[in-house]
């Protein structure tokens, strides 16, 4: 089976986020570059689903020149080859990304590749939309079931789990499917010095779409309010015990 | 001005988070519907005191199918020509509107704390779990948007009952074809991380999976829950299902006492529902303390055991 996995490079934002002198970017001078966790399950689980059915797992971001290191980390834990939409940095808005990746997808049918499941984390790190994965399926007039911590391929059908009051809610669709997922799924592998040297190798198809206007617009970022309390220091080492135990008396949870 | 707002709702009873998206909708327009999907019984009683005057209650037979449920409120903005589609930002509302916003070929602004109306509107929505804000414009002849939980507070006004007019939404197979087969009950046993009263968590600080040990501890004697950070999930020392952070489990407890971690902003979305937060961190430049209450510093190591004899001692036990 052919699983196409979207992913996003963004920054790793540690402990607070600081923004570009005019507000459109978070500072990232001095931050290194990842995908957003869900999508890393999301490549890990297409590794898997290759592994076990056979066929060929493909990595797809629409992103800046450098998003080319986050496909090689992709292609490092098992992904075979890599679709490269470069941006000039700007953010694509999602009615937008989901076009492009459209057409990304429609170029690869006619070049006689069919996928079988396409994988989108649930939601990106930072933008957080929540609607690529739901609007390509539904220009393809595929069945999207979003959200997921179980995949399983059964034959011609995918039985899908979402976490959903404590337990999990099932889905069953048939293939071919749009799938959305979330952090738990798996435990993604780390890339081995071998597959990072076979990464290096493998074939990025790069292109650069023409930019739409935005329809959900940014204007500006900002940084809320309220960041920034002055703890009360209870105290150091193991003096402070009692004091802890005290509080935790005055607030009645001990 | 009008709004269409989808409800969700167990059997009549109004989920909180459609309540806060209500409250949102009443600033933005004149007139609030509403659309729900099920056994609408006592959910008009309820509706009128958030302002709505009509519930629209979409007929559609068995489980939940979001793809149903988005071309029931398509047709449904389709008949009423609102202004605004509003709905709550939870996994369902977010689902549903993005797929009422494929069908219509419409901008959708997800996760808003304030909106205005209209082609253009301007939004204010999170980013990054709430770690940071967007101003926004949707260029769009309806503006479709989700409002953030528990960032508006549900407020009631005076207002008769709603009136229900039930309708039959056109559905296609393909509109069935994802839904809801089966839902496998939750294990039992344990305190659950979302509802615990008190959290005790553990990050790269702890070391290893046996460290967890004086974690489990404190937490068992305080009656909570076990929690950890996305390091500790992906070293494979803790099960996904304990990570608190932005793509784990969103906390409110009232006490949250995170130890040797960092506080990085993917950990903070989690714990930002947290009454108060108790930080343990050998780093008194940690960023955690600047979202703490209380602070203690040192080696976790030496103070959860003190902290855990303490208690003992307190008991008498």
């Amino acid at each position: 089976m052919n699983v196409l996995t979207c992913v996003k490079r963004v920054p790793m934002t540690g402990g607070r986020i600081v923004l570009t002198e005019d507000q459109q970017a978070i500072e990232t001078r001095h931050l290194g570059f990842t995908i957003s966790p869900h999508e890393e399950c999301g490549v890990e689980e297409a590794v898997r689903l290759v592994e076990a059915h056979g066929g060929e797992s493909v990595v797809l971001t629409l992103g800046p020149a450098d998003a080319e290191e986050q496909l090689r980390d992709c292609m490092a834990i098992g992904a075979d080859r890599a679709i490269h939409l470069v941006t000039d940095g700007d953010e694509w808005d999602p009615q937008a990304t989901a076009d492009a990746i459209l057409d990304a997808i429609a170029s690869e049918g006619a070049a006689g590749v069919e996928y079988d499941l396409i994988l989108f984390g649930n939601e990106s790190a930072d933008s957080g939309n929540y609607q690529v994965g739901i609007r390509v399926a539904h220009a393809l007039g595929r069945p999207v079931v979003t959200g997921l911590k179980g995949i399983h391929v059964e034959g011609g059908r995918v039985r899908c789990e979402r976490e959903a009051a404590g337990g999990r809610d099932v889905y069953q669709v048939p293939l071919p499917a749009v799938l959305t997922v979330l952090e738990g799924l798996n435990l993604p592998r780390y890339p081995s010095v071998p597959g990072r040297m076979r990464a290096k190798s493998k074939p990025v198809a790069s292109s650069a779409p023409t930019r739409p206007p935005s329809r959900l617009e940014k204007v500006r970022l900002v940084v809320p309010e309220g960041q920034g309390k002055q703890a009360e220091v209870l105290g150091h080492g193991v003096d402070a015990a009692p004091r802890v135990v005290e509080l935790l008396a005055e607030i009645g949870v001990l | 001005m009008a709004a269409l707002v989808f409800v969700e709702h167990d059997a009549g009873e109004l989920a909180e988070p459609s309540a806060q998206a209500l409250t949102l909708a009443r600033g933005l327009a004149s007139e609030v519907a509403a659309v729900a999907v099920g056994s609408v019984d006592g959910l008009e009683a309820e509706l009128g005191r958030y302002g709505v005057d009509t519930l629209h209650a979409a007929e559609i037979e068995g489980s939940y199918a979001p793809a149903a449920w988005a071309a029931s409120i398509a047709e449904l903005t389709g008949r009423l020509e609102p202004e605004a589609v509003v709905a709550a930002g939870t996994d369902v509302g977010n689902e549903v509107l993005a797929h009422v916003a494929a069908r219509l070929d419409l901008p959708f602004a997800a996760n808003c704390i304030e909106a205005g109306a209209g082609d253009g509107a301007e939004v204010t929505r999170t980013r990054w779990g709430g770690s940071l804000l967007e101003r926004a414009r949707v260029h769009g002849a309806v503006t479709l948007l989700t409002v953030q939980p528990h960032a508006v507070a549900a407020v009631e006004v005076q207002g008769s009952a709603a009136a229900v007019e039930p309708f039959t939404p056109a559905l296609e197979e393909a509109d069935l074809v994802a839904r809801i087969v089966e839902h496998v009950a939750p294990p039992t046993g344990g305190v659950s991380l979302a509802e615990a009263k008190v959290v005790v968590s553990g990050g790269r600080g702890v070391g290893s999976a046996e460290g967890f040990a004086i974690v489990e501890e404190l937490a068992g004697l305080l009656g909570g829950a076990v929690g950890c950070s996305r390091v500790v999930t992906s070293a494979g020392w803790r099960p996904h299902t304990d990570q608190v952070g932005q793509t784990g489990t969103k906390i409110s407890p009232e006490l949250y006492i995170p130890c040797g971690i960092s506080g990085a902003t993917q950990h903070i979305a989690g714990c930002r529902g947290a009454k108060r937060i108790l930080a343990v961190n050998a780093d008194p430049e940690a960023p955690i303390f600047a979202s703490a209450d209380y602070a203690v510093i040192g080696d976790l190591h030496e103070i959860l055991p003190a902290i855990s004899a303490e208690i003992r001692k307190v008991r008498g036990t």
